[in-house]
């Protein structure tokens, strides 16, 4: 069995996360009550969304800058993870919703704008899917890509700013209310949560770039 | 800046020869706008500024797509030999906007012939839609030059188009619901402002990422 210490440490940090987020003590607020926890699960999870999308975005522009063909593998595989969580963000948000806002949609900003994330990153894939010539698709989806994250700065961090919303933090920041969280959440979401989705994210990057790779090697032996 | 306006020139001259296709944007408008009527009569403030931007955006998907669509390979070559990626660029984002700038007013003379005019503040609400047609044909000049590199073109422009620019049609839905009365509000700035930031990053962006599309 191979692996890097980072793999173990995101292991480490889920397992914890999953005793500590259950049993660890939060502090009683009303309406939203134990339900808080979810913090640990549905914010991190669009943490660790935002940070794939933008190593997708670094490995996009150094396509475009060298033209390897490894840097549009990461770039789409990364882009995939971030996709995966976006889902993930998403779902856990409503599960949350439909507790402590009495139904899982309610057109809040915030939930459209992370709709529209995921519906602008799907169109980046049936945009991959319609180009068949490798080096063009890999061109044309590396445009794409960085002018989707850049129309997507505003929808995610500018628009949720301006506009008033059911979702925490509505005047300020966008993700949630700094003064909610108390110390003990603190030292279990900062160490744990935000840094153990990312690596899992990254780790299923990795593995689906090696698997890419082996089978672009296996293509060009044929 | 020479170059820029040689082929602002080719592309006017092009619709004023071609003008069939001059023409059947102004019928696509027309036609459009007179089965929304026939649908709808006349509605209230709220779902007439909805529709119009509704319809906005169809006309701007339609009457920008063919900028990049209509050339075909061999002709882009000969741009490419005679100018640089970046002036062809620049003159089809300038082309486009006077294009979105004359169908927003006939977008919206239309609109007050037939749905009925309940805007109270009319030269604010032109200003305003054709600020916004300005920031539509940006966006969809750029998608059309990466959708024409697709197949199946046209279905390809809506699916990369629409998410993109939800957001920019809610802020100029919101923003010009402030011409529906002749309250001024502190937010009417601010939101101007951000999409005039939104619109000089596309235009910039599209200027650096154009010439990667370009070469084949």
């Amino acid at each position: 069995m191979r692996l890097s210490w980072w793999k173990i440490l995101c292991m480490v940090q889920l397992l914890t996360l999953a005793v500590v987020g259950i049993v660890g003590g939060v502090p009683a607020k009303p309406i939203i009550n134990e339900s808080i926890r979810n913090l640990y699960f549905h914010v991190s999870m669009w943490f660790a969304m935002m940070i794939l999308f933008t190593v997708a975005l670094v490995n996009a522009v150094k396509y475009l800058r060298t033209g390897k063909l490894k840097y549009d593998i990461y770039a789409v595989e990364y882009t995939n993870a971030g996709i995966v969580f976006c889902i993930l963000g998403l779902v856990t948000g409503m599960i949350w919703a439909n507790y402590t806002w009495g139904k899982p949609w309610s057109n809040d900003p915030k939930q459209t704008g992370a709709a529209i994330a995921l519906l602008i990153y799907l169109a980046y894939l049936v945009l991959r899917g319609s180009l068949t010539d490798i080096d063009k698709r890999a061109r044309v989806s590396a445009v794409y890509g960085i002018f989707a994250f850049f129309m997507l700065i505003p929808t995610l961090w500018v628009i949720p700013r301006l506009l008033e919303s059911l979702h925490p933090g509505g005047m300020g920041n966008p993700a949630f209310n700094t003064k909610d969280a108390d110390v003990r959440m603190r030292v279990v979401f900062w160490p744990l949560a935000v840094p153990g989705w990312t690596l899992l994210g990254v780790w299923i990057t990795t593995l689906r770039i090696r698997i890419r790779i082996l089978e672009e090697k296996k293509l060009q032996h044929a | 800046m020479k170059k820029i306006i040689a082929l602002l020139r080719k592309d006017l001259l092009l619709e004023f020869r071609q003008q069939y296709s001059l023409y059947g944007i102004l019928l696509y408008v027309a036609s459009t706008v007179f089965v929304l009527y026939l649908a709808m009569g006349q509605p209230e403030d709220h779902v007439w500024n909805g529709l119009f931007w509704m319809i906005q955006l169809f006309i701007c998907v339609n009457g920008v797509a063919k900028s990049f669509l209509q050339e075909n390979r061999g002709r882009m070559l000969y741009y490419y030999s005679l100018s640089g990626a970046r002036d062809f660029m620049l003159s089809k984002l300038l082309f486009n906007t006077l294009l979105m700038a004359l169908l927003s007013v006939l977008c919206w003379l239309l609109f007050g012939l037939l749905l009925g005019n309940p805007v109270s503040n009319g030269w604010r609400f032109l200003g305003i839609s054709i600020f916004g047609g300005f920031g539509l044909s940006l966006v969809f000049t750029f998608l059309s030059a990466i959708a024409a590199r697709a197949q199946q073109n046209a279905a390809m422009m809506a699916i990369l188009g629409f998410p993109l620019i939800i957001t920019q049609l809610l802020m100029l839905m919101k923003l010009s619901n402030t011409a529906f009365s002749q309250v001024v509000q502190d937010s009417l700035l601010q939101m101007i402002l951000l999409l005039a930031a939104l619109d000089a990053g596309v235009v910039v962006l599209a200027l650096i990422l154009f010439p990667f599309l370009w070469k084949d």
